[in-house]
């Protein structure tokens, strides 16, 4: 979706504020709202693209204001509703009003760094062949869709060229919508600066995404 | 515009965030969903045990060994874990080395995604809109704001991390270093020339 998230290109935000000795968080609340953030994704009730989702998928104006903490605690309360593991009375009153949901195994201070440390990979195996190789001139797709997709507007219908075939991936398109992993092949996709950016823009300048198969169409 | 009105503004949403975190944490842990414990171990991780300068030891002994810049070329993820690096965030590592002819930066236009196992949970600016919107369009005067000029013809290219592939920048290795051990090369090396938006320190900084 073109939300507020999509920012490639847009224009007007002024300066980058680069704070010197800058804390990791800015507020105790942070501090939190990405732990529990975090240690709540450890359920495995969702999956890294329906979190993004979940985050991305507001008004906006109001994606534009949200601090980023607040955004991940947003989001993270509409994950814990949307698979009924709390209420929204719940979320109102700060305490439990009913029986927990059974939930599986709970990240624990123990398997803390084990876990982290494991990660979770994205890449999966494919039966079939990659339809692009390394070289191959590619037409982005225009991917005007209200649900989530990591084809950044800026890079709608737009000539490259294919620099890396980089295995097969989980499609976010598709898991964020809770319709399974349906990986496909990753590619990173170079384009000239002027193809995105108009004859203005510097000769000397190249930009490239990582685009999934189903972005792409042979040019 | 930012008078002592705006600063009221944000104290009060930043006490209204904290009550609702706090509020959200007590209900998970009421659930027996999330364990304060590992709410601790999660943030101490990132604050005292996971940052930059597990990337600037990658990036020292890619200078130091040419056998491990090798490896790094061909498969970073693994290359980078045999340093203890691995994990959340870092799952699918892919190395871009500064040459003399082109200058990398990385963003992530569409989120803030960012390789924590080298460099740990990134900075405000970089999930910031200024730098989202314009590292695409116009890196050249991203870069300028951080006080990097770039030589004239010295091709930029940036990475916008649309997937979950994670890139660390190789800088150039600062001339007047020959035959200094990775240890001393590492203190060279900052969070921001590996995410492209700076450059590395200079011999002269240590006092060679």
């Amino acid at each position: 979706m073109i939300g507020g998230q999509d920012l490639g290109g847009m224009m007007g935000f002024g300066r980058i504020a680069a704070e010197a000795n800058e804390p990791l968080f800015h507020a105790e609340w942070e501090r939190r709202a990405f732990a529990i953030t975090l240690a709540a994704g450890a359920l495995s009730r969702w999956s890294i693209d329906q979190s993004r989702h979940a985050r991305e998928a507001r008004p906006p104006a109001e994606y534009l204001a949200s601090n980023y903490y607040e955004l991940w605690l947003k989001g993270l309360e509409k994950l814990l509703l949307e698979n009924g593991l709390v209420t929204a009375e719940e979320i109102a009153a700060g305490r439990s009003l009913a029986a927990p949901k059974p939930v599986g195994r709970v990240l624990k201070a123990e398997h803390v760094a084990a876990a982290l440390a494991k990660g979770s990979r994205a890449d999966r195996p494919l039966a079939k062949p990659a339809r692009f190789g390394a070289g191959d001139s590619v037409r982005t797709k225009a991917l005007y869709t209200t649900g989530h997709t990591r084809l950044p507007r800026y890079a709608f219908g737009k000539l490259g060229r294919i620099e890396a075939v980089r295995g097969g991936f989980v499609l976010p398109d598709s898991a964020a919508a809770g319709q399974g992993e349906a990986p496909e092949w990753l590619y990173t996709v170079r384009f000239a600066g002027r193809e995105l950016w108009g004859e203005a823009a510097d000769e000397n300048l190249a930009v490239s995404i990582d685009a999934w198969e189903s972005y792409l169409e042979p040019a | 515009m930012h008078d002592h009105d705006d600063h009221e503004h944000d104290h009060g949403a930043d006490e209204e965030m904290a009550l609702r975190v706090k509020a959200l944490e007590s209900l998970l842990v009421e659930k027996g969903y999330v364990d304060t414990a590992a709410l601790n171990a999660l943030i101490d991780t990132y604050e005292t045990k996971v940052g930059p300068r597990n990337g600037a030891k990658v990036v020292a002994k890619a200078w130091a060994e040419p056998d491990f810049l090798a490896w790094l070329r061909r498969d970073a993820t693994a290359a980078i874990a045999s340093l203890g690096f691995t994990g959340r965030q870092g799952e699918h590592m892919v190395a871009v080395e500064n040459t003399p002819e082109t200058h990398n930066l990385v963003v992530c236009t569409l989120c803030s995604c960012y390789p924590w196992p080298v460099l740990g949970l990134p900075p405000a600016w970089y999930k910031s809109p200024p730098y989202r919107s314009r590292a695409v369009r116009d890196p050249r005067g991203v870069l300028a704001e951080f006080g990097v000029e770039l030589p004239e013809g010295v091709a930029v290219r940036v990475w916008d991390s649309t997937a979950e592939i994670r890139y660390l920048v190789v800088p150039m290795r600062p001339p007047g270093t020959e035959g200094w051990p990775a240890e001393r090369l590492e203190r060279l090396v900052t969070r921001d020339s590996m995410i492209g938006a700076g450059l590395p320190l200079g011999a002269e900084a240590l006092g060679a």
